[in-house]
């Protein structure tokens, strides 16, 4: 099985079960760099696909949340380099397959090839990477397809049809739909009218679609999984690690 | 860095700038530029390409943009002869006079520009980001000018050194929204506006100030900057009977160097960027981008950023808020790798005596930012004598006045060199 194979297959283990995939995100190394390994060990014990943000200077698509967990983590010392020396030492006991998220410029400082060898030894399936657009993805598809490993589309409400199809043939492991017109972490609540939009995508994908941005709670989770096989819960999670909280408990009551 | 290519590969993309064949289809200068933005944002991209391609050259939306900039930006600007600091300096020294453009710099070349591209494009509201101000205050007046809501978004860091200019954009009739993340100066206020940007991608229309960002805008913010060159040239050729041998401009994102160079790139003529070199060659010390910068994405545009190891962008110190950004326009990454332009730097303190000695001896306040091309061109006519040199006087220095009322004022004591 291909490392982006083993996404899907987690997301369908799931639905095949009768539950909506719980796709949790924390940001390495927040709030403290040392629990990093711990905190992502509790995450994974209750998600069935566990997306790790690497921190960025600049990240353009996040709101005050995850931007906020990302400058401290990076105040921290966290790098890439650090995380992948982090999951090499506790490899073989993380229980779900793991997705990175990543500004593209982190990946490119650390070069493609080595990133995309080091992302396999470590465990890590996939990337997301909200400021690479399909048309300038060619090179960092090409050094992770020759490992197996997945670059997964955002797709976006504003997605034109034609578009929305060459994403989703494009994408690997799984389609990320995002929910909203904005910024991760937004309070405002689902759209009312996401019924016919993750029905659209849902139809015009092969692999499993999670929808993400602005999912907080156990109905945001009911609503979309109506239509979609996973739900991302990003900025709501980086708030309970913030206060300091076991994600656990927060992350079970995400499951009924 | 200086080249990055063969002299051969290097002429072929300098002939290929000089047709105008850059950027490319892809929005690529060479290897530089392109479009990295989040998803939510690409059919707005290419909404914006579209309207770029169908108004931008046709003759009706020239016609408009050009009486705009002659009776309401007051083009053509000066070309002023600098007697006192010709002889100061052993040169014969001309300066484009873009602080009298209204607002008091360039930047309203382009805030025009695109605000009746705006307003052909149908949209309902305009955001912007000012590091200086000058952008914030020029798209605020653009917008007034044609009849759209403006928000312009503004580090903390940057309202308070620059807070005539905040007052100066809440006059003309636009909300003024402070940035406090990030390095609260103008990399922040980009992410900011972007962000929002996100939000509304219908109905928003980003009002960028300079030649950086993804494609179309280095393209965009050029064509509309390209009267500068134009317009000097052409002064040259009648007032100075000649073209000069060498031209200086100040380099942040590139605007008015991409604006002044682009014409003159194929003519004999020496072209040097200044950028900010703060108060020391420490990362983070300066905002020396393509001095000492390597290539990266900041912001949407394959570029020269200045960047740790780890890919993660440097915040940067400089005296000018304009010239205080970690990226640089994706043209100017060319034109150094091929080495059309050259690219160097001039500290805070350079800069300072420069604006001083430009005040005692021609009667212009400067802005801080012009002022970094008057310290290399200054240091340049020492090393080479009796050259004929042209200065891009971006804008003007009233901005700038709470930072310089905090300095001894020298210029009344100035000299001469």
């Amino acid at each position: 099985m291909k490392a982006h194979e083993r996404l899907s297959a987690a997301i369908t283990a799931a639905t095949d079960l009768g539950r909506t995939a719980l796709v949790p995100f924390i940001t390495a190394g927040y709030p403290e760099p040392k629990d990093f390994i711990a905190t992502l060990q509790d995450v994974a014990s209750v998600g069935d696909v566990v997306e790790i943000g690497i921190p960025f200077s600049d990240p353009m698509a996040d709101g005050m949340t995850i931007q906020r967990s990302s400058f401290i983590a990076l105040q921290k010392g966290v790098s890439l380099k650090w995380i992948f020396d982090q999951l090499d030492s506790a490899s073989g006991e993380i229980d779900a397959p793991l997705v990175i998220m990543s500004y593209l410029n982190p990946l490119l400082a650390f070069g493609f090839d080595a990133l995309a060898e080091r992302s396999l030894a470590a465990g890590v399936c996939g990337f997301i990477v909200p400021d690479l657009p399909f048309e300038e993805s060619d090179d960092l598809r090409a050094a992770l397809e020759a490992r197996g490993l997945g670059l997964i589309q955002l797709v976006t409400p504003a997605t034109p049809d034609a578009r929305l199809k060459k994403l989703c043939d494009a994408s690997r492991g799984f389609v990320y739909a995002v929910t909203i017109t904005g910024i991760t972490g937004g309070g405002a609540g689902l759209p009312t009218d996401l019924a016919d939009y993750l029905a659209k995508v849902v139809s015009f994908s092969t692999i499993p679609v999670c929808a993400g941005f602005g999912i907080r709670a156990a109905e945001d989770i009911a609503a979309v999984g109506l239509y979609v096989s996973g739900a991302i819960v990003g900025s709501a999670l980086v708030e309970v690690l913030e206060r300091g909280e076991d994600p656990k408990p927060f992350l079970k009551s995400l499951i009924r | 860095m200086s080249t990055l290519f063969a002299a051969d590969e290097a002429k072929r993309l300098l002939d290929a700038a000089i047709r105008g064949e850059m950027p490319d289809e892809r929005g690529r200068f060479g290897p530089f530029g392109g479009r990295y933005v989040p998803e939510t944002l690409v059919p707005a991209f290419d909404r914006l390409e579209a309207g770029v391609k169908e108004h931008l050259h046709a003759s009706d939306f020239q016609a408009e943009f050009q009486k705009e900039l002659r009776e309401w930006v007051g083009l053509p600007t000066a070309l002023t002869f600098a007697p006192q600091l010709s002889k100061a300096w052993g040169a014969e020294v001309w300066i484009k006079r873009e602080d009298l453009a209204h607002t008091g710099a360039h930047k309203i070349n382009n805030a025009i520009g695109q605000a009746l591209l705006a307003k052909r494009l149908g949209v309902k509201r305009v955001i912007a980001e000012t590091g200086a101000g000058q952008h914030g205050v020029a798209a605020a007046a653009a917008c007034a000018r044609v009849g759209l809501s403006c928000s312009v978004y503004m580090g903390a860091v940057d309202m308070e050194r620059q807070a005539p200019n905040v007052d100066r954009i809440r006059r003309l009739g636009a909300e003024v929204i402070a940035v406090e993340s990030g390095d609260k100066t103008l990399r922040a206020a980009i992410d900011e506006a972007m962000r929002e940007w996100v939000t509304d991608p219908d109905g928003i229309y980003y009002l960028l100030g300079s030649a950086v960002g993804a494609h179309p805008y280095p393209y965009l913010v050029r064509e509309l900057q390209s009267v500068i060159g134009r317009e000097a040239r052409q002064q040259m050729l009648d007032q100075a009977g000649g073209l000069p041998d060498v031209a200086f401009a100040c380099v942040g994102g590139g605007s008015n160097a991409i604006g002044l160079f682009y014409p003159l790139l194929a003519d004999d003529i020496e072209l040097i960027g200044v950028e900010a070199g703060g108060i020391g060659d420490g990362l983070g010390e300066n905002a020396a981008t393509l001095a000492t910068g390597t290539p990266g994405v900041l912001q949407g545009s394959y570029t020269i950023i200045l960047q740790d190891d780890d890919g993660q962008v440097q915040e940067t110190q400089s005296i000018s808020a304009g010239l205080d950004y970690s990226g640089v326009g994706p043209e100017h990454a060319l034109l150094q790798a091929i080495g059309r332009v050259k690219y160097i730097s001039a500290r805070d303190n350079e800069a300072l005596e420069a604006l001083e000695e430009l005040c005692a001896t021609e009667g212009i306040l400067t802005a801080l930012e012009t002022a970094h091309a008057y310290a290399a061109a200054r240091e340049y006519a020492k090393q080479n004598p009796g050259k004929r040199i042209l200065i891009g006087n971006s804008g003007r220095g009233d901005k700038d006045m709470p930072t310089l009322s905090q300095l001894p004022a020298r210029t009344r004591r100035y000299e001469g060199a």
